[in-house]
């Protein structure tokens, strides 16, 4: 269904450029409903993922644990591409689901992780306490705190790692003003969320 | 009112992240898809995308060897055998400008950082579904026009030449992927 045919597509041709366009092959999945109409999508998938949080504790402790097992191949055996980017992944996963699974925090302190690893100039240069202290933060929230974490402890460590983070990261890059610029810009993601 | 008949709507699936997924098919299921297919790497997605020819891509951008930002630029092949028109919506952890800025000049049509929720994917899907732009191709570009507002004053290196009204009035991608919800 997602395709038209050649011939409905429609092309502009200007001097730099094509315009295309065709009707909207999708036209006919939209449904014109009452105003009144109870049904709501939404509220069915909220809860439906609500069904789903019995399972988020386990699926938390499975991705710290791959955090820590990406740390713990680098002390060991130092930074490789392959190794880097393990760590990066295994931070980023946390820094996008931990909020949904119910670790706020844990989300803020993975995503400072992710931004030394990202703009750190030399990763074997890093300090590894800067390393594991977000790591062992993490591990801690999950596996020694509830989920209720966002009004406690938890969230002041989670702000003062990233400004250890962001200090260590302005200066290290205070010559790399494409990497500064980033570092310093605001994300887009609200605060309260992430 | 308008609603959206999700069991008319074959999705592809793309995310390296088993959990992720299973929210991601929980949520689809829940707005009523039925056909909700599933890949853990760009590669994997890419072979799906030709052989179930799916009508909306979601697509995680981190992801082992061949990621999200390199799946949407496969697919955006104006001279591709496949359909380069399916909307992709860029479902991520990355939350800096910069990103947004990179996936939208890869053909990407929707921006939704994470953490996810169901109301935030539901608007991206409406979207995409109620709202099509028409495609762009440039010399270096094939996509979704990525316009979103009126400067005529603007001169710069990849100013159009040759039309008047140019120009759909709409947020950027930038400002919705500000809005979460």
């Amino acid at each position: 269904m997602a395709k038209n045919s050649a011939k409905d597509i429609e092309v502009k041709a200007f001097a730099t450029h094509q315009i295309i366009t065709q009707p909207n092959p999708l036209r006919k999945v939209l449904r014109r409903v009452d105003e009144k109409d109870l049904d709501d999508p939404v509220r069915r998938a909220e809860q439906a993922l609500a069904g789903l949080s019995g399972e988020f504790k386990d699926w938390m402790t499975t991705e710290v644990n791959r955090l820590s097992a990406a740390y713990v191949a680098i002390r060991n055996d130092g930074f490789t591409k392959d190794r880097r980017d393990e760590l990066f992944r295994a931070a980023h996963d946390i820094k996008g689901d931990a909020a949904t699974f119910g670790y706020p925090a844990a989300a803020g302190i993975a995503e400072s992780l992710c931004r030394v690893i990202e703009h750190a100039p030399d990763l074997e240069k890093v300090p590894a306490e800067l390393f594991t202290h977000h790591i062992n933060a993490i591990l801690a929230i999950v596996h020694e705190n509830t989920r209720l974490d966002s009004i406690s402890v938890s969230a002041e460590l989670s702000r003062r790692l990233r400004k250890v983070a962001d200090d260590y990261l302005a200066h290290v890059n205070r010559d790399r003003p494409e990497h500064l610029e980033v570092i310093l810009a605001p994300s887009i993601v609200p605060a309260e969320q992430g | 009112m308008f609603r959206i008949d999700f069991n008319k709507l074959r999705f592809l699936v793309c995310d390296d992240n088993p959990h992720m997924r299973r929210i991601l098919r929980t949520l689809l299921h829940s707005f009523g898809a039925r056909e909700v297919y599933e890949a853990e790497d760009g590669a994997t997605a890419l072979e799906m995308y030709s052989h179930y020819v799916p009508d909306i891509v979601i697509t995680d951008w981190a992801m082992p060897i061949f990621d999200g930002l390199e799946l949407a630029q496969m697919i955006r092949q104006p001279e591709s055998k496949g359909n380069p028109y399916a909307p992709i919506i860029m479902l991520t952890g990355h939350s800096e400008k910069r990103r947004v800025t990179v996936a939208r000049d890869a053909g990407v049509t929707e921006f939704l950082a994470k953490p996810i929720s169901a109301k935030g994917l539901y608007q991206r899907i409406l979207n995409v579904v109620a709202n099509p732009r028409p495609f762009i191709k440039t010399k270096t570009y094939f996509g979704p026009d990525r316009r979103r507002n009126t400067n005529s004053a603007y001169m710069g290196p990849e100013r159009r030449v040759g039309e008047k009204h140019e120009v759909l009035q709409q947020p950027s991608l930038l400002d919705k992927a500000r809005s979460t919800i």
